[in-house]
């Protein structure tokens, strides 16, 4: 994927403007976290309530399930695991 | 035509503000405002501009809303003084990141406390790491003609940097003067229209400003930044030039102004109005046959090190006036300048400082002899007779200049 910036001294846009929309995808944040989701799809009743609590939009649907998630843009903040409602959860975080 | 006017400073850079016509000038409308804005606020009132004013509630949103109309494209403008650029200090780094060419008059005043609203240079020395170019003025005159000349330099497509254009408080600001101002279409046709380098307002080219900015790329934009500034020297030359043809004028229009250098044997170097005082006593002395001299610095930021480095070749012995202290440093900060820009240099004239008129003290042509008198004395001694004097300061036990 091309980086959201790129460039030296000489040849960077003006001023650190980003010269392009919808570069945030480019950026990869998933190196930020110490913890990661893991998706258990055994417990998961399809509810959606981490593809809506999700900062990142980091969880990953496929044919509108839920299937995993997006790592280059999870941050770990883990607020999928905690609104998770089924017992045991759907997600759970291990360090990374 | 150019006509005659009875002009205070604030009146005569309000008045610039009046041609310059800005597209928008935000402003926080109480202390520690200046009668400058006050003017500039009637010329909105009585429709003599066009320019959108927006009264916000500091002076900080005053440097915000300024840098976003800006960034929309903008012409934008404000003012301030003292403590209110204090305020604004964390948008000033801001402003000339985003490369925003504001030009932003500052009347020179006192930082609190204890509190004080005279003149004295600690608000924009505080600033002087910013990243703004900073123009000083001698008198109303300049201070009307730096405004106009900083509006080209601060948009020319090399430098793209904020700039403030001083004056010194009260003394500048509040007294009275005749000021030549030019026709408003000769100054509109100098000002040129403004071209933004970039608008947030343009939805076929969309843009982020002010995106996170981690060690990955930080370094290199803050580099990157640099190069408007360090291209920025040949442009104030160059329109300084151009107004100096095009209006005939008469002020300093260079990075600094050489009075009797030539054969000087001592100097004082000098910023703002103090330069009208200094000059008067070079004048005496050369009448007596005094080989003295003078320097007023205009171009404060960027500092002009090689050409006073030349300037100071031949000179025996040099005094450096400032109006701020700079706590813990080598006496004030034009003194650490131009200690730098002699670093390296054979001879090197003996050096001195002099910190004076802090919260509006008094400097008079009394005080300056006196400074040439510790240099005569210091030629001789071939040391300074002062490292850092204070002047006109009731000092107790410690030895003051002239009291």
């Amino acid at each position: 994927m091309k980086k959201y910036i790129e460039g030296t001294v000489k040849s960077l846009p003006l001023a650190g403007l980003i010269e392009e929309a919808g570069t945030a995808k480019k950026y990869n944040t998933g190196t930020w976290g110490t913890f990661k989701p893991v998706f258990l799809e055994e417990h998961c009743i399809q509810c959606f309530f981490c593809w809506v609590y999700c900062p990142d939009s980091a969880v990953t649907v496929n044919e509108g399930k839920v299937v995993g998630f997006d790592y280059d843009h999870c941050k770990g903040c883990a607020i999928c695991a905690y609104e998770c409602p089924t017992k045991p959860k759907s997600i759970v975080m291990e360090k990374k | 035509m150019p006509e005659l006017l009875a002009l205070t400073g604030n009146d005569a850079v309000a008045y610039a503000m009046k041609q310059i016509n800005p597209d928008v000038v935000a402003a926080y409308p109480i202390t520690p405002q200046t009668s400058l804005m006050q003017k500039f606020a009637d010329y909105v009132a009585d429709g003599e501009v066009d320019t959108e004013l927006v009264l916000v509630e500091s002076e900080h949103s005053a440097m915000s809303a300024t840098l976003g109309s800006q960034a929309a494209g903008a012409r934008s403008m404000t003012a301030t003084s003292a403590c209110g650029l204090a305020l604004m200090w964390e948008i000033l780094g801001i402003t000339s990141a985003y490369r925003l060419p504001v030009v932003m008059p500052v009347v020179n005043r006192a930082l609190s406390g204890p509190i004080n609203i005279q003149g004295d240079h600690s608000d924009t020395m505080g600033a002087r790491d910013c990243g703004w170019i900073q123009i000083f003025s001698e008198n109303a005159q300049e201070a009307y003609e730096n405004t106009l000349q900083a509006i080209r330099i601060a948009e020319h497509p090399d430098v793209l940097t904020p700039i403030m254009v001083t004056l010194d408080g009260f003394i500048i600001s509040h007294g009275l003067e005749t000021v030549k101002v030019y026709d408003d279409a000769p100054v509109k046709k100098f000002l040129r229209d403004y071209q933004a380098r970039y608008t947030l307002l343009d939805p076929s080219k969309p843009l982020t400003l002010g995106a996170l900015d981690f060690s990955d790329y930080y370094f290199e934009h803050k580099v990157s930044q640099l190069q408007g500034m360090l291209k920025s020297p040949q442009v104030i030359l160059d329109v300084g030039k151009e107004f100096y043809k095009t209006f005939d004028g008469d002020c300093c229009y260079g990075f600094y102004e050489a009075h009797e250098m030539k054969d000087a044997e001592m100097a004082v170097i000098v910023l703002g109005s103090t330069a009208g005082a200094t000059r008067m006593v070079v004048d005496d002395l050369r009448s007596r046959g005094v080989a003295a001299g003078m320097i007023k610095i205009r171009s404060y930021r960027p500092f002009p090190y090689d050409e006073i480095a030349r300037e100071l070749a031949n000179v025996k012995a040099v005094a450096v006036l400032d109006r701020s202290i700079a706590y813990g440093a080598d006496g004030g900060p034009v003194h650490g300048d131009v200690r730098a820009a002699l670093y390296g240099k054979h001879p090197v004239p003996v050096m001195s400082n002099y910190i004076y008129g802090l919260g509006g003290k008094p400097i008079d042509m009394e005080h300056i002899m006196g400074v040439f008198d510790d240099l005569k004395e210091s030629i001789v001694k071939g040391h300074p007779k002062r490292r850092v004097g204070y002047i006109n300061l009731k000092e107790g036990n410690t030895p003051s200049l002239v009291g």
